[in-house]
Parts: C-alpha cells; sequence; structure tokens
C-alpha cells in the first residue's frame, strides 16, 4: 500500500507519456497534455508544502527560542503580509479582478521595493567570491588549469571593450586573433564541443535513469521508511 | 524600471544591508537574508494560486464560483477530471501531518512518474539524437569560390574531435590508458576550455548585476541629494 501504489502510479504515468510519443490518438494525446496541467498544479501545491514547512520550521525557532530565532519573525512577517497583500490583490485597480502584478498594487511594490533588490544583490555577491576563489584557484600549475584559465580569461576580455582595444592594431589579415574574436570562435567550436559531450552524457544518463524509474528499480523517491 | 522614491529607498537600503556580508556576517544581513526568505516564499505561492491554481484547477472545477474574477470561466461548465491533481496536491500537504504523511508518496510517484516519462523522450531526442546530428559536420569545408575553407575546415576538426574525446573521458567501461588515455586528455581539454568559458560567462553575469545594484544605489543616492 505504502510503497506498492506509488511504484504503480509513476509506472502507469510514465509509460503512458513515452507511449503518447509512438501512438498519437486519443486517449493519449489529450493524456498528454492534462497530464502537464496536473503537474503545473501539483508544482503550486508543491509551493503550498514549502509555504507551510517555512512555517513550521521558524514556528519551531520561535517557540524554542533557539538562536538567532528573532530573525525568525522578519521572515514569518515578510511570508504573510507578501501572502496577504498578492493572494487578495490589494491596492491594485481594479482589485480581486485584475491582475496580480497590476500597476499599483501592494503585490508589485514588494517585488519591485523587496524582492528585486534582494534577488539581484544576493547573486551579485558571488561576483566578489567567485573572483576571490578563482584568484586561489586559478593558478596555471597544471596544463588543464592553464587551458581553463587562458579560456576564462579570454571570454571575460573579449566581452569588454578592453579586449578590443588591446589587439585592434592587428592586421586585417590576423583579425581572428583580436580577442573579441577568439572569445567568438571559443563560445562557437571548442566550447560547443565540450558542452555537446557533457549535454549527450546526461541525455543518455537521464534516459537510463527513467526507465530504472518507471520500471520500479530505482525507488530512493519513495524514501527509507516503509 | 521608473521606481517610486519609496520604492528606491527600500531598493537601496536593502541593497545595503546584503552587501554589507563583504565586511562579515552581521544583523543586517541577517535581518534582510531572512526577509528574502519569507517574501519570496510568499511570491511564488501567490503567483503560482494565480498563475496556475486558479485557471487550471478552481476555474475548471468550479466555473461559477471564480467567473466573477476570472473572464476564462465565464460560461463553462465543470470538468471533474480536474479532481485527480486536486487529490494529488492534498495528498502532498500530508507531508506536513505527523501521522499518515507515506500518503504524499502517492503525489511524488505521479510527480516523478510525470518527469520520468517526459524526460525519456525529451532529452533523448533533443540532447541525444539531435546533437548527434549537429555533430556531423564536413571535414573539408569549400568557399564559394571553390578553395579550401582552412578556418571553417579547422572548427569543424575541432568541433568533430572535441565531442568525441570528450566522449571518451565520460566512458568510464574501459581503463584510460594508452591510447584512450591520451582521446581522453585532449577531452580533458576541451572540457576545461567549456568550464573556462562557463567561468568567464558566469563572472560575466555576476557582475553585470552587481552594476545594476550600484546604479540603482546611484539612483537613490541622486534622490536623497535632490531632497536637500
Amino acid at each position: 500500500m505504502k510503497k506498492t501504489i506509488p511504484l504503480l502510479i509513476t509506472f502507469v504515468v510514465g509509460l503512458a507519456l513515452i507511449l503518447a510519443i509512438f501512438i498519437p490518438p486519443e486517449p493519449f494525446h489529450t493524456m498528454n497534455r492534462e497530464f502537464s496541467v496536473y503537474f503545473d498544479i501539483i508544482a503550486v501545491f508543491a509551493f503550498i508544502l514549502g509555504g507551510g514547512n517555512l512555517i513550521r520550521v521558524h514556528g519551531n525557532k520561535i517557540s524554542r527560542k533557539k538562536k538567532d530565532y528573532k530573525y525568525s519573525f522578519v521572515t514569518l512577517l515578510g511570508f504573510f503580509v507578501t501572502l496577504f497583500v498578492g493572494l487578495l490583490k490589494i491596492g491594485g485597480p481594479p482589485g480581486i479582478q485584475g491582475e496580480v502584478m497590476a500597476s499599483g498594487s501592494w503585490f508589485l511594490f514588494i517585488f519591485n521595493a523587496i524582492l528585486t533588490p534582494l534577488t539581484a544583490t544576493m547573486f551579485a555577491l558571488l561576483a566578489f567570491y567567485v573572483a576571490s576563489a578563482s584568484f586561489r584557484a586559478f593558478r596555471a600549475k597544471t596544463t588543464e588549469a592553464t587551458i581553463l584559465l587562458l579560456a576564462g580569461f579570454i571570454i571575460l576580455l573579449g566581452r569588454t571593450f578592453f579586449g578590443y582595444y588591446i589587439t585592434s592594431w592587428l592586421p586585417d589579415s590576423l583579425s581572428f586573433l583580436e580577442i573579441p574574436n577568439l572569445a567568438n570562435w571559443i563560445m562557437a567550436w571548442p566550447n560547443t564541443a565540450g558542452q555537446r559531450a557533457i549535454v549527450i552524457g546526461i541525455s543518455l544518463g537521464v534516459a537510463a535513469t527513467s526507465l530504472r524509474i518507471i520500471l520500479g528499480i530505482e525507488r530512493s523517491y519513495l524514501g527509507s521508511g516503509e | 524600471m521608473n521606481l517610486s522614491p519609496l520604492e528606491l529607498t527600500i531598493n537601496g537600503i536593502l541593497t545595503l544591508m546584503i552587501l554589507s556580508f563583504l565586511y562579515k556576517d552581521n544583523p543586517f544581513y541577517k535581518f534582510a537574508e531572512h526577509l528574502f526568505v519569507g517574501v519570496s516564499a510568499a511570491y511564488w505561492m501567490v503567483q503560482g494560486v494565480w498563475q496556475t491554481l486558479m485557471p487550471n484547477l478552481i476555474a475548471r472545477i468550479f466555473p461559477g464560483a471564480v467567473s466573477s474574477f476570472l473572464p476564462d470561466a465565464v460560461g463553462k461548465s465543470p470538468d471533474y477530471y480536474f479532481l485527480i491533481p486536486a487529490a494529488f496536491g492534498l495528498l502532498l500537504l500530508t507531508r506536513l501531518l505527523p501521522k499518515g504523511n507515506w500518503l504524499s508518496r502517492w503525489a511524488l510517484a505521479f510527480v516523478v512518474g510525470y518527469a520520468a516519462g517526459t524526460n525519456f523522450v525529451r532529452y533523448l531526442q533533443s540532447d541525444f539524437v539531435a546533437q548527434i546530428r549537429s555533430t556531423m559536420v564536413p571535414l573539408v569545408v569549400l568557399k564559394d569560390s571553390g578553395g579550401l575553407d582552412l578556418g571553417q575546415s579547422f572548427s569543424h576538426l575541432v568541433l568533430i574531435v572535441g565531442v568525441l574525446s570528450g566522449l571518451v573521458y565520460f566512458f568510464f567501461s574501459k581503463e584510460h590508458k594508452g591510447t584512450t588515455g591520451r582521446i581522453s586528455r585532449v577531452g580533458i581539454w576541451i572540457l576545461m576550455v567549456t568550464f573556462g568559458a562557463s567561468f568567464g560567462y558566469t563572472v560575466m553575469a555576476r557582475i553585470s548585476l552587481l552594476l545594476g545594484r550600484m546604479q540603482s544605489l546611484r539612483d537613490w543616492v541622486e534622490h536623497l541629494i535632490g531632497l536637500f
């Protein structure tokens, strides 16, 4: 019951979607389309589950007065205010009948004033850490490290005016050595070759894993309990 | 994007709070970090509810109840097949319960089965067959005038040798010694170029985001100066 039914569901759904490719007529075509909507709907419930879990984790932290529990109030306040404002479409004309991101809505305000700067700055922060990490890691001690360093350096320079400036004196016959052209060539050929080798490997891995899941050989997603 | 003075001010303060982490972990950063977690979780929940749950589930099961604010639901008859994903969705929420949370496996099984079924075909079509097909390029490329296009021929050679040697590197059923070892070493070099290029692009993207934040801070400072 606890494992057999989930395995059966996975088998039926997975097999139906594969069959839908080979048997286009109904009901497989509709099944393929509807399952995609079903998937999106369940994904929203996963967001709701995430929200519920967030409340539980931070609620526990507050009730047990764990380390830094005061910040959990900030998390919960941000969560509930955004949820309330968004679900009721507060502020935006014409209220509940309008778009959730309508101009003038409080939800859009939260998006512009809070979410956008926080997301962008979090990722921008990584620029400093990537730079400092690469300074330590990219010591050209081996051939491989040197190649990686050179490729990264050419790509970085090739996308800036400085890269164009330092090699702009080259004659037309040697224009392929100009750093922007070199960067374009690296992106178009060796980079594509490497990406392709990786992608082919991944696709074989995904196909094999998918088959293992559909056939019930791979069951780790069901957890270890009974 | 034109921001109001209040948006600009909150935007600037939060940006500085996050950037303060460059000095060390501090209460300002922790405040912004925790706010980010709460707001983003609710943001995606709200988007999911209004963009997916309302039009694709509620409007299909109870079109009459939501027709006042969902134009798509007007005049539609209920489609009770959509009770299936609703049931699976509710089963997923049982994970929050102390007992009976094993029921969430049923919903998870649907999600995993869907992903396995679609990915099996999609990856084989677009990432396996299509990539191999795109690698089958002529090694000898001629110019329109009839002569050998040395640059293009060399590029094609790099592509074919790169893909094949990269694949040999990922082939672990044979020990990487002798000829296999030499080919796989070329594969490593090609992969290093790929990682270097990816690294370059990642750094560029992050710096571009940082510049965006700096511009936003500049706008805020200009606004503050304008006040006095």
